[in-house]
Parts: C-alpha cells; sequence; structure tokens
C-alpha cells in the first residue's frame, strides 16, 4: 500500500512511547520475563526480533496505520457525554473503541500481529478468547490475510456468547472447546499455548492481551497505544490538555495499556478497574504463570484459582506485567467493582446516552458511578474498549 | 561434584544399559507412593515424581488429568515432601513440576524442602535458561540437581548451553508438542537426542512422545535412556495400582536390556 508524504506526516504514532520499553530480559520493573517451555523460546525470541525491526520500519508502521484507517476505521471519536455528566456530577468523556470494526479494541493488536506473522512468514494463527471480542478480531484479521486461524475458547464461554462463536465460524476460523478447568479465558490461554507447542513453526500465537511472555505484553500495549495518542491529541483540543482521570477496566489489560500510554507522563490519574472476583491486583500477590510474572489469584501453594465475573472477557485470574509494575510504583491505582454495579452502569450507559457498552468497559463506569462524590467537578475520560451487542442476549436473560 | 541422580544412570550406562526413568503424579490415588517403590523395583533408575499443578501447559490430556484428579482430592506439594520424606525408595526421585508452585513456597524453602524429602532432582519446564539464576542458585545451595530441557527448536549453540547448565541428565523434548502417547515415535527424537549427544557428555534421556517399550528402544539407539510418563499415569488412571504399573515399568525395562543384551 502507497502512503503520499501528507499522510506520513499526520500519521498518529509518536515513534517512542512514553510508557517505556521493557529490559532486555522484557521487564517492566520486577514484573515481565519469559516463563514458557523451552520449545517456545527460540519462538519468542524469535518473535521479539521480528517485532523490533517490524516496529523500527516506517514501511510495517505505514502499513499497519493504513490498515488502522481504511479498514478499522481509525482514529475512533471522542464522545462528551452531555446527559450522563449532568447525571453522575463530573463531565465523562468516551474514547469510541465501539466503534472500531468487529466492535472493540481488539482488532488493533490483531492487525498489528497478523501483519507481524505474514512478515515473519507463518501461515496460521491460533488465539485464545474470553468473551469472544478477541477471537472474532483474529479471526477477522485471518480472513483478510488469508491465513488459517484456530481460536480456544472456554466451553462455559461458548455458551455465553454463542453470537461471537457464529461469527468466527462465518469468517473461516475453526472454534475449539477449552474443557479443563474452569473452562474460561485461563484454561483456553492454556490451550491455545499448548497448541502452539505442537505448531510453532508454522503458527503465529495471536495472543489477546497485555500478558505472556515477553514480547506480548510489550508488543500488544505498543499496537493498542495508537488509543492512548489518539485520545491525547483528541483531548489536547477538546479540553486544551489531559483530562484529570483516565479509567479503563482491566483484565489481562489491554485496553487500559492502550490508552494509559497516552497519559502515563501528565498529571492525569489512571485507574484500572478490575471484577472483584477477578482482582489479580487488588490481591497483589505474585506469581508465574502464562509466560510472565505478574500479580495472581493463587492459593497458599501457588494453584491459580479461577476468576468469576460476569463479563467473559474479564474472567482471568491473572494481569499484564506492566499493570503490576504501574501498581507497584504507585502510578496507576486499580479498583475492584461487582458485577450487580456492572449491571447497573450498563444499564445507565444505554439509558443516558444512547451508548450499549460491552460488560468489560461497564466495569470502568461502574467505578465512577460508585466514585461520583470523589470525582465530582472532574473531567474523567473513559476507555469504551468495546460496544454490547455481544451481552444483549446474556442481559435480557439476567435482567428478566 | 557428580549428584545422586546423574551418578544412577552413569552406573547403568557404565553397565552398557540405557535409562529408564518413569513419570509418575504424587497425589494420586492413596498408593501413589507404593507405586513409586514398586517402579524401582520394576526397574525404574530413578522416577520423577510430578506435583500436581492447575495450568499444566506442557501437559497433554493424560497428564492433565491426573492432575486434576489430584488436585480435587486435595494434595498439596508439602503432603507430597511429607511423603517423600519418610520413604525407602531405592532410586534417587525428581520432582516435576511448574514454576509458580516453587515461587509461591520460596524458591529457597522449596529447594530445601526437596532436599529434606531426600529427593535428588527438579524439572521446572517453564523456567528456561534465560529464568533460571533465581532457581537454580537456591537449588545448587541445597545440591539439588536442576534438569533443564532441549527442544527441537533450539540451536545448536543454544543447546550446548542447556546442556551445560543441565544437572543429572539432560531431558531431550522428543517432539514438537505436550505429553502424551503418540501411535509412532516422531522422527525429531532421535534427532534431538544425536544433536545432544553431539553437544554434553551428560545422560541424555527422550521423553514427550516415547509411550511404548518399542519406541523407547528405537529412540535409545541414539538415546541414553527415556522418560515416560502418559502412559505410565494412564495406568495410575485406570486403577491399576502399584502392581499394574510395576508391570508396564518391566516391560519396558525388559525391551531396553534385551535391546542392549543387557542383563
Amino acid at each position: 500500500m502507497a502512503v503520499s508524504a501528507q499522510e506520513k506526516t499526520t500519521h498518529p504514532y509518536g515513534n517512542t512511547s512514553v510508557m517505556g520499553d521493557p529490559s532486555e530480559s522484557g521487564r517492566f520493573g520486577e514484573f515481565g520475563g519469559m516463563f514458557v517451555p523451552e520449545t517456545l523460546v527460540p519462538a519468542c525470541q524469535e518473535l521479539d526480533r521480528a517485532f523490533r525491526s517490524a516496529w523500527a520500519d516506517p514501511v510495517f508502521r505505514d502499513e499497519l496505520y493504513l490498515l488502522f484507517r481504511d479498514y478499522a476505521g481509525r482514529p475512533s471519536p471522542i464522545t462528551i457525554c452531555e446527559n450522563l455528566s449532568a447525571e453522575l456530577g463530573c463531565r465523562i468523556l468516551l474514547k469510541r473503541e465501539d466503534l472500531n470494526h468487529t466492535g472493540s479494541h481488539k482488532i488493533n493488536s490483531v492487525l498489528g500481529q497478523a501483519l507481524l506473522a505474514k512478515r515473519m512468514g507463518k501461515t496460521r494463527l491460533v488465539a485464545e478468547t474470553g468473551a469472544g471480542q478477541h477471537g472474532v478480531a483474529t479471526a477477522t484479521a485471518a480472513a483478510l490475510f488469508d491465513m488459517e486461524c484456530i481460536v480456544y475458547m472456554g466451553e462455559v464461554d461458548i455458551r455465553r456468547q454463542e453470537l461471537n462463536v457464529f461469527r468466527m465460524k462465518l469468517l473461516g476460523s475453526e472454534v475449539r472447546a477449552a474443557q479443563s478447568g474452569s473452562q474460561t479465558l485461563k484454561d483456553a490461554v492454556n490451550e491455545a499455548m499448548r497448541h502452539w507447542v505442537g505448531a510453532v513453526e508454522s503458527t503465529h500465537y495471536c495472543l489477546g492481551s497485555v500478558m505472556g511472555p515477553h514480547p506480548y505484553p510489550w508488543m500488544v500495549r505498543e499496537f493498542h497505544r495508537v488509543i492512548g495518542v489518539e485520545a491525547s491529541q483528541q483531548c489536547a483540543s477538546l479540553l486544551g490538555g489531559a483530562p484529570d482521570v483516565v479509567v479503563a477496566c482491566v483484565g489481562g489489560g489491554s485496553n487500559a495499556a492502550g490508552i494509559f500510554s497516552g497519559f502515563v507522563d501528565t498529571e492525569a490519574a489512571l485507574v484500572g478497574v478490575e471484577p472483584a472476583g477477578g482482582a489479580a491486583l487488588g490481591r497483589a500477590v505474585p506469581g508465574v504463570v502464562h509466560g510472565s510474572h505478574s500479580y495472581l489469584m493463587q492459593d497458599e501453594w501457588g494453584q491459580v484459582l479461577e476468576a468469576h465475573s460476569i463479563s467473559a472477557g474479564l474472567d482471568y485470574p491473572g494481569v499484564g506485567p506492566e499493570h503490576a509494575h504501574l501498581a507497584a510504583t504507585k502510578r496507576a491505582r486499580y479498583e475492584p467493582i461487582s458485577d450487580a454495579q456492572v449491571v447497573e452502569a450498563f444499564q445507565l450507559l444505554a439509558r443516558t446516552e444512547g451508548i450499549i457498552p460491552a460488560l468489560e468497559p461497564a466495569h470502568a463506569l461502574g467505578w465512577i458511578m460508585q466514585a461520583k462524590d470523589e470525582l465530582a467537578g472532574q473531567t474523567v475520560l473513559l476507555n469504551l474498549s468495546g460496544r454490547g451487542d455481544k451481552d444483549v442476549a446474556q442481559m435480557m436473560e439476567h435482567l428478566a | 561434584m557428580t549428584g545422586v541422580l546423574e551418578a544412577a544412570l552413569r552406573a547403568r550406562l557404565d553397565r552398557g544399559g540405557k535409562c529408564l526413568v518413569p513419570y509418575l503424579t504424587g497425589g494420586l490415588g492413596n498408593d501413589w507412593l507404593e507405586t513409586v517403590q514398586a517402579a524401582a523395583i520394576a526397574g525404574a533408575d530413578a522416577v520423577e515424581i510430578g506435583i500436581p499443578f492447575s495450568d499444566p501447559v506442557m501437559d497433554g490430556p493424560t497428564i492433565q488429568l491426573a492432575n486434576d484428579r489430584a488436585l480435587a482430592a486435595g494434595v498439596t506439594p508439602q503432603q507430597v515432601f511429607d511423603r517423600l520424606h519418610r520413604a525407602d525408595i531405592g532410586v534417587p526421585t525428581v520432582v516435576m513440576t511448574y514454576g509458580n508452585i516453587a515461587y509461591r513456597m520460596g524458591y529457597q524453602r522449596f529447594a530445601a524442602s526437596l532436599a529434606r524429602s531426600t529427593v535428588a532432582g527438579a524439572i521446572l519446564p517453564d523456567i528456561p535458561l534465560e529464568e533460571l539464576g533465581p532457581w537454580a542458585t537456591a537449588a545448587d545451595a541445597e545440591a539439588i540437581e536442576t534438569v533443564l530441557l532441549g527442544a527441537p527448536t533450539a540451536s545448536d549453540e543454544r543447546l550446548a548451553r542447556i546442556a551445560q547448565r543441565s544437572r543429572g541428565f539432560v531431558y531431550a523434548v522428543g517432539l514438537l508438542g505436550i505429553t502424551g502417547v503418540r501411535e509412532q515415535l516422531a522422527a525429531s527424537a532421535k534427532v534431538i537426542a544425536k544433536r545432544l549427544k553431539a553437544v554434553t557428555d551428560l545422560p541424555v534421556l527422550v521423553g514427550v512422545g516415547v509411550g511404548t517399550p518399542r519406541q523407547a528402544v528405537e529412540v535409545c539407539e541414539e538415546a541414553d535412556g527415556v522418560v515416560v510418563g502418559s502412559a505410565m499415569v494412564q495406568r495410575m488412571l485406570d486403577g491399576a495400582g502399584p502392581d499394574g504399573v510395576a508391570e508396564l515399568v518391566a516391560e519396558f525395562r525388559q525391551a531396553l536390556d534385551e535391546s542392549t543384551n543387557h542383563c
């Protein structure tokens, strides 16, 4: 794809990230690393080299930029919520990642990873998915790039997100049930990693969040950094600077990492919102699973606990290592929210603004509702990471 | 200094034999320790004991199920240590578990617990060379032999570095994939054994995808021995008990001995 000089100068990506790069060993502070079976170590190292080379290559960046603009529909707008702001007593802005192609922020990382996988000569993608958003995005990129695609999804999630399962199949991907353990996102990650161990030479593991072994937490954040870069420019023109608070939901933490990266060097408070039943950061117990050293919900012996959340996309007991670092260094704070508050927020946004959010970002709004006294008079930017179409059937049953 | 695990394997090799290390899941059934002892009597040179973990990403369905059942029965790492502590097994043992079990207990405490239970070695498959430092320090201090894995995806240069840091033996991963019995021995099994033999004097044992005595004999044309996991664990899951597992160990022993004309 050809890019004109004019387009290059308006490129939304800066070349440097204010979040900083991880160390040589893939660490953010003490968190991160590459804790994977030996079979996968050369693959992770190859990916690290390929990503570094691609990310320093203007041709790769331009190609990705055009995909973002002409395929995903970026930049995503910011909506100022007058009605909601009046209701809650603080000024609320939404970064509309729900308006991206495939309905969530997940498309950013998936387009980046698929483009990179092609560049590396891989012919297949394997992915895990919780709510199905990452699976749908990966299936979409696989269709676009003519790659074979296998998506692992927990048996429980397959039942609660059957529309997304159908979407993935329609897009030409194979959906396989993860039947072990809690049969949710954690187990889908296990199965995807096992699949990758067996198919590592032809296959790129298109991991869906800022987690896993190095370089994934860094690479996935870099692909989502476009959210923060755009939002920072949009806030500069709308507000004349950064908002007082930037809030995003956190499961693995990809959308939060994306938007935080635009504001980590400002005065804005950064708030990640976890489901109360999956608050790895809230509990702050370190562990080593799925490739990185981070915070992890586990018992006294190190057995990983099952997360419980109304939202399949946040049903994950771990969290990306960079969030553990942001929490440990107190640059960001992380708050839990209950399922009941999420359901209330889901309805409130629909009723006041005509926007049905995904259950995941409804967590972030739930926190704003809970903290509205603290937030009175402040400007709050909420990353609306996905739209709620996928959750409508579940909510219809829930609210019946 | 040669550790007891390496010494036991070398003793077999010095007699012209091939090494046999069955993998058994710790805490699976009330008679798991008797099963370990029976396997030793039936001809194992060492026994690998799995400490169940909730998310075993290197393991296939058989060992996953064994983990799940043992965890559902409430087994903890400490219980496995406690039973091994009082046991007379007759051959060295090496535990296999995942990094978080050791990390959560604290590497030093985990290594000390192994030493107290007279466990000779440890295999932590998700702590690769690059992340080994803190664990290796703790393990070395307690003279625990840390067995490293060498996989088909590694370069010769990497295999050499792995072999150099491995203790006891080098665990050659026989195929690209997770643990489990396959119909045929993968072509990669003999290749990885040969590549590792070229860069180390340590015993090279092939595991992952070695499920029958015939496959064991075949891979031992290049390798010094085999680790047999899922086939053994399947017997435990089937309720074959110590005798049933010992019978399978004896079949492997006999096939390997016949292949080397070793009695």
